[in-house]
């Protein structure tokens, strides 16, 4: 383990990466990917412990991590982009009925 | 390997020597409350249970509060019950008594009144105190262990740090003899397919996804997502996005033994090895049920912090967040936030809780206990009524 890793792949079926540290949008990132090193640009500021993807996501694709499905893409994922709630949803965690919408 | 413990009548070991002062009922709280105060050596909690409950509900409430004395950290009991409640005082003696430890009980409207419950019970209470005092230490396997596993305010550290940390030690008491409980049933909701893999019977392994599908199916009869109540709002300011993303990282406390059995909340284990308890994900309710079933000790990781203790049991609080141990040291015990930094492995950190839960098991007191935190929760299933 190297004390400079910005990153980190738990697993290789893995599409998503856990910052490290806090990472400024356009950091060009190294990470490992099953003994692998890869390397991408990640395009928007990452805070220590979310997740940006190392792969392409589609809509409605699933998003791994420890090498399990974490949850589903509801939009479009492209490398280097945050992976959060904005555009990551649960499976489990739905109520299958409407959105309870607090804010509102 | 020993640990220096109490060795109680029915052949059980404590990790404390509590004098405990129980009260059977809300109404009871305060005075319970106020004669802990009046006597060193005693320790107390409050709850808002114990009346106005049926069936399971109030089965579960009498349960954890019997459980609770009958925990080898607790040397002897004074039961303060009011009276008329659903759950007598008499019944929960009869329960502890069973310990062969000291165990009294007395009710307010009996002793017509605070004065006189207080005098009473401040008497008994130092005379408890006083002969508890006289206990020593002895040398104690650390099979005679039982270690409550939970983790609260999660964050990203928690499920790549501080819990596969705990799951070295995890497997480390286990190699010894010992038993550790995992808990938070919410928490296993997307990783219950890794954890059933590991159960040593069939029977074992349909029971973890009957609980987990009870729990889902609780949650989801509220009609509205998890998110907000689980992952918290903590939790996804964090970098936590979904339940099976906590799930996952929950789960690596559990190490990598075998299931050996499936119990309900405030359940005394049978079996020795790795034990789940079917507790929520809500950090006081869940450690409470895990101390109810007769745990000494409780392992914590937290990735954001938090102060929470118990008034019966250590709570060994561990966090994998480098930040958090800096900005929170009064609150922590371990430090595994090195794992995150790159200058120890899990390995090392894991043995290295190893080495602190031998420690508080022998007297050394926990960031918690020596700030005096003694959170307490029952979980409830049913109305009030």
């Amino acid at each position: 383990m190297r004390s400079t890793r910005k990153a980190l792949v738990l697993h290789n079926r893995d599409n998503v990466a856990t910052a490290l540290s806090d990472i400024e949008a356009g950091t060009l990132v190294r990470v490992k990917v099953g003994g692998q090193a890869i390397e991408l640009i990640v395009n928007q500021a990452i805070p220590f412990g979310h997740k940006f993807a190392i792969k392409n996501i589609e809509e409605g694709q699933s998003v791994y991590k420890y090498g399990e499905v974490i949850g589903r893409a509801i939009e479009p994922i492209k490398v280097g982009q945050h992976v959060h709630t904005h555009n990551l949803e649960s499976i489990r965690g739905k109520a299958g009925q409407q959105r309870w919408e607090a804010e509102s | 390997m020993n640990f220096q413990g109490y060795r109680r009548p029915s052949g059980s070991v404590g990790v404390r020597n509590h004098t405990l002062i129980l009260p059977t009922v809300i109404c009871a709280s305060e005075t319970a409350s106020r004669i802990a105060a009046r006597v060193k050596g005693t320790v107390t909690f409050t709850h808002q249970h114990g009346c106005a409950q049926i069936g399971q509900d109030m089965e579960r409430t009498f349960k954890t509060l019997a459980g609770i004395g009958c925990n080898p950290n607790v040397a002897a009991t004074l039961i303060i019950g009011l009276g008329c409640e659903t759950i007598g005082a008499e019944k929960i003696l009869k329960v502890i008594e069973r310990e062969g430890k000291p165990t009294e009980m007395l009710n307010i409207q009996d002793e017509h009144g605070t004065r006189r419950t207080m005098k009473k019970g401040v008497a008994i209470a130092k005379r408890m105190a006083k002969a508890a005092i006289k206990m020593k230490r002895e040398p104690c396997a650390v099979s005679e262990l039982v270690v409550g596993l939970e983790c609260g305010g999660s964050d990203v550290t928690s499920g790549i740090a501080a819990n596969p940390a705990l799951g070295v030690a995890s497997d480390m008491i286990i190699r010894e003899g010992g038993t550790t409980i995992l808990s938070e049933t919410t928490e296993l909701i997307g990783a219950e397919h890794m954890i059933a893999k590991r159960a040593s019977t069939q029977r074992v392994g349909e029971r973890i996804y009957e609980i987990v599908k009870r729990m889902e199916q609780k949650i989801k009869a509220m009609g509205v997502d998890f998110v907000g109540g689980q992952p918290s709002p903590g939790n996804i300011k964090g970098g936590l996005t979904t339940i099976e993303e906590k799930s996952l990282g929950c789960i690596y406390k559990a190490g990598t033994a075998q299931i050996t059995e499936v119990l309900e909340y405030g359940e005394k284990p049978s079996e020795k090895g790795l034990v789940i308890m079917d507790t929520p994900g809500h950090d006081v309710e869940s450690i409470t049920g895990m101390i109810a079933g007769g745990a000494q000790l409780i392992t914590f990781t937290t990735g954001q912090g938090t102060p929470v203790g118990s008034a019966i049991a250590p709570v060994v609080k561990i966090t994998g967040n480098p930040r958090t141990y800096r900005t929170m040291r009064e609150n922590i015990d371990v430090n595994a936030g090195t794992i995150i930094e790159g200058k120890e492995t899990i390995e090392q950190v894991g043995r290295r809780i190893f080495n602190e839960i031998i420690r508080v098991a022998s007297g050394k007191q926990t960031k918690a206990e020596s700030l005096g935190y003694r959170e307490f929760a029952i979980n409830r299933i049913g109305p009030t009524l």
